[in-house]
């Protein structure tokens, strides 16, 4: 029905544009021709009368052919406009290219992806990856569909699966002259199957590593359990009270392994709900108060009431848990624990600051790694698995937040959790 | 940018960012590579990525010719001859960033099967995180001709250098630790220099992006935190 309606009221307007084109080329013609004329060019005769052939032939073309030729632009445009609706209907990234590898098309989880799509612009300007480029030159060399695969590693690793078919979007009838050749990019996000196959190799590196320390220091116990001590009930009761601390430190480990595998395996999905810091913060201190007395620490909780950020509230009072539990522990000389959150025009941040030893500027880069560990025999000592804090950074990349750390030998060691606020007019790629 | 009357030039400056573009994700595919085959300890993936390295140079030269060429069939002015410019400067740091990664490459060859534990190559691999993502960020930059974000990659280069200069400490005690680490570490030691070189190709970058979009300059002294060069040795106790 809109095609029909758009095609009557298109045509006479082509019609029209049609005769004045033959009005404009009659009265250029015989402009030129009069100048001519006014020369003296001895050619008056055979000039005017070619300017009047020329304005009748324009004005004299089939009127079939003119609307035939509406007719395609017309249907051409409705082809295009349905396929615009298709792509945006994909639930996968979708690209359209034109032969010149530009986009022509794209929906917004292709957006989502690749930010720095533009229509008009070149796909390389969004996918640098060289596997995509060769895959778009050899479909538009061969004609056939290319497959490939692209792996992203920072800011948080992604993988694509890439299927690039070319078509002819062709709306002209059989027999006339083809469109130009097209691609259509399907963008397939693999990066949870990629990271299943490696997490398996990753977890058992790290875990056999980590934990072959506690397990030897268990096997010697029970040898000199089984033989040394065979008859001392107090040195085994003593042996037994270290075995129980070493093999509560190797299901820590193994916790934390796997929930850094969890956070992992759904790092490059961002979370949707609105949680308030506030909240998540007095109930993380309220948690942590009996290790604070333990630790004859005192945690300060003070700034803004109801802050809002998008997040995960499990993952972000695990990321405060941690912070402030290092705070208590690693900082406990200092005898007190500053937590303050401020709700700003641009982000949302929270500082978690002790009053400890503070620690050396060598280790701040490093502190995110897993297994980093300052000081190995401290941290083992209170129960760390040097995993905590690789753990907050996975998180905190998930939130598309930052750890900023700050801190001197000395004087104390501050942690500040920055959120950034999405800003309104803000727009990539424009 | 606004259209010129001589349409040809404009698919000549898009030609010519767009192969900048696709060079730059060439060096950092080649980079993410070479670390990938550290990490890994994989000869094979270390062979693929030396490779590449004549497609880059190749790529890098064709994209040299065609910049001379656009400046001298189209004498460009403005902010047009800086596009050119700057497409010239940039490659050159692509190129080099390439020629680090296939060095990294050649190190992975010689020192797979004799690092012993997982620990010595964690750092280096944190460290190239680092550069892979100034590397993303200036290329972004570059396409968007954004300066801000030029600016911030200018800016983040002082956290590669203090990671670096923890690094070498830590490759030296791992070295004073056990000597069998001593040739290994030696390698990695290097790696880790390339990487921070591969860092500081990445501001250069990030200089040409803010010389493209605004003609100035990025002068002031970058603040300097790797301290390495000035460090005394250890002494072994």
């Amino acid at each position: 029905m809109v095609a029909a309606t758009q095609q009557e009221t298109q045509v006479p307007t082509a019609r029209r544009w049609r005769g004045n084109a033959a009005v404009g080329a009659l009265a250029a013609t015989l402009l030129i021709t009069g100048v001519l004329a006014l020369s003296g060019a001895p050619f008056l005769l055979p000039a005017l009368v070619g300017a009047i052939v020329i304005a009748v032939a324009a004005l004299a073309r089939p009127r079939a052919q003119r609307q035939m030729a509406a007719e395609m632009t017309l249907s051409q445009e409705n082809v295009r406009a349905g396929i615009q609706a298709i792509v945006s209907g994909f639930a996968d990234p979708v690209v359209v290219l034109d032969a010149q590898g530009n986009v022509t098309m794209f929906n917004a989880q292709a957006k989502a992806a690749l930010p720095q799509l533009g229509i008009g612009r070149p796909l390389s300007f969004a996918v640098r990856s060289p596997e995509v480029v060769s895959a778009v030159e050899r479909v538009l060399r061969e004609g056939a569909v290319a497959e490939t695969e692209f792996h992203e590693k920072v800011p948080v690793e992604r993988s694509f699966e890439v299927r690039a078919t070319p078509v002819r979007f062709d709306a002209a009838p059989a027999g006339a002259t083809s469109s130009a050749i097209e691609i259509v990019m399907l963008f397939r996000d693999v990066t949870a199957a990629r990271r299943l196959e490696r997490m398996r190799v990753d977890f058992v590196a790290n875990a056999s590593h980590e934990l072959r320390t506690p397990l030897a220091s268990l096997y010697g116990f029970i040898e000199t359990i089984e033989g040394p001590a065979k008859n001392d009930p107090a040195a085994q009761a003593r042996f037994l009270a270290i075995m129980r601390e070493q093999a509560r430190r190797m299901s820590r480990l193994i916790d934390d392994l796997l929930s850094l595998s969890r956070i992992e395996l759904k790092e490059h999905v961002h979370p949707t709900e609105d949680v308030r810091l506030d909240s998540v913060l007095s109930e993380v201190v309220d948690t942590l108060t009996p290790l604070a007395l333990e630790c004859r620490t005192k945690i300060v909780l003070e700034g803004a009431n109801r802050v809002l950020v998008t997040g995960d509230r499990d993952e972000l009072i695990r990321v405060f848990e941690n912070l402030i539990e290092n705070a208590v522990k690693y900082g406990q000389s200092g005898g007190r624990v500053d937590v303050a959150l401020v709700d700003g025009e641009r982000a949302a941040s929270v500082t978690v600051r002790d009053y400890g030893p503070g620690i050396a500027p060598e280790h701040l880069p490093r502190l995110t790694e897993r297994f980093y560990r300052v000081d190995v025999a401290e941290s083992r000592q209170k129960g760390g698995t040097g995993l905590g804090l690789a753990l907050v950074k996975h998180i905190l990349n998930r939130h598309k937040a930052r750890l900023l750390v700050r801190s001197e030998l000395g004087a104390g060691a501050s942690f500040e959790v920055v959120f950034p606020k999405p800003q309104g007019g803000e727009s990539p790629g424009a | 940018m606004a259209d010129h009357i001589v349409r040809a030039f404009d698919v000549d400056l898009e030609a010519l960012s767009r192969g900048v573009a696709e060079l730059g994700g060439l060096a950092e595919s080649m980079t993410a590579r070479a670390i990938e085959a550290l990490v890994r300890q994989s000869p094979a993936m270390a062979n693929e990525v030396i490779a590449l390295d004549t497609k880059l140079d190749a790529l890098q030269q064709e994209l040299e010719e065609k910049a001379v060429l656009t400046i001298a069939r189209r004498q460009p002015m403005a902010v047009d001859l800086r596009a050119v410019i700057a497409a010239i400067r940039v490659t050159h740091d692509l190129e080099r960033i390439g020629d680090l990664a296939k060095n990294i490459c050649k190190r992975v060859l010689a020192i797979t099967g004799l690092v012993q534990a997982p620990k010595l190559v964690k750092g280096v691999e944190h460290l190239s995180q680092l550069v892979l993502t100034q590397l993303k960020d200036v290329l972004d930059a570059y396409v968007e001709r954004n300066s801000e974000k030029a600016l911030a990659v200018w800016e983040h280069d002082e956290n590669i250098d203090a990671l670096y200069t923890s690094l070498f400490r830590e490759l030296l005690t791992y070295m004073m630790e056990d000597p069998r680490n001593i040739g290994v570490c030696a390698h990695l030691l290097f790696c880790a220099k390339n990487i921070e070189r591969m860092g500081y190709h990445a501001t250069n970058v990030a200089e040409n992006v803010y010389y493209l979009v605004t003609g100035g300059k990025l002068l002031a002294e970058r603040v300097k935190a790797d301290m390495t060069s000035l460090e005394k040795p250890m002494s072994a106790k």
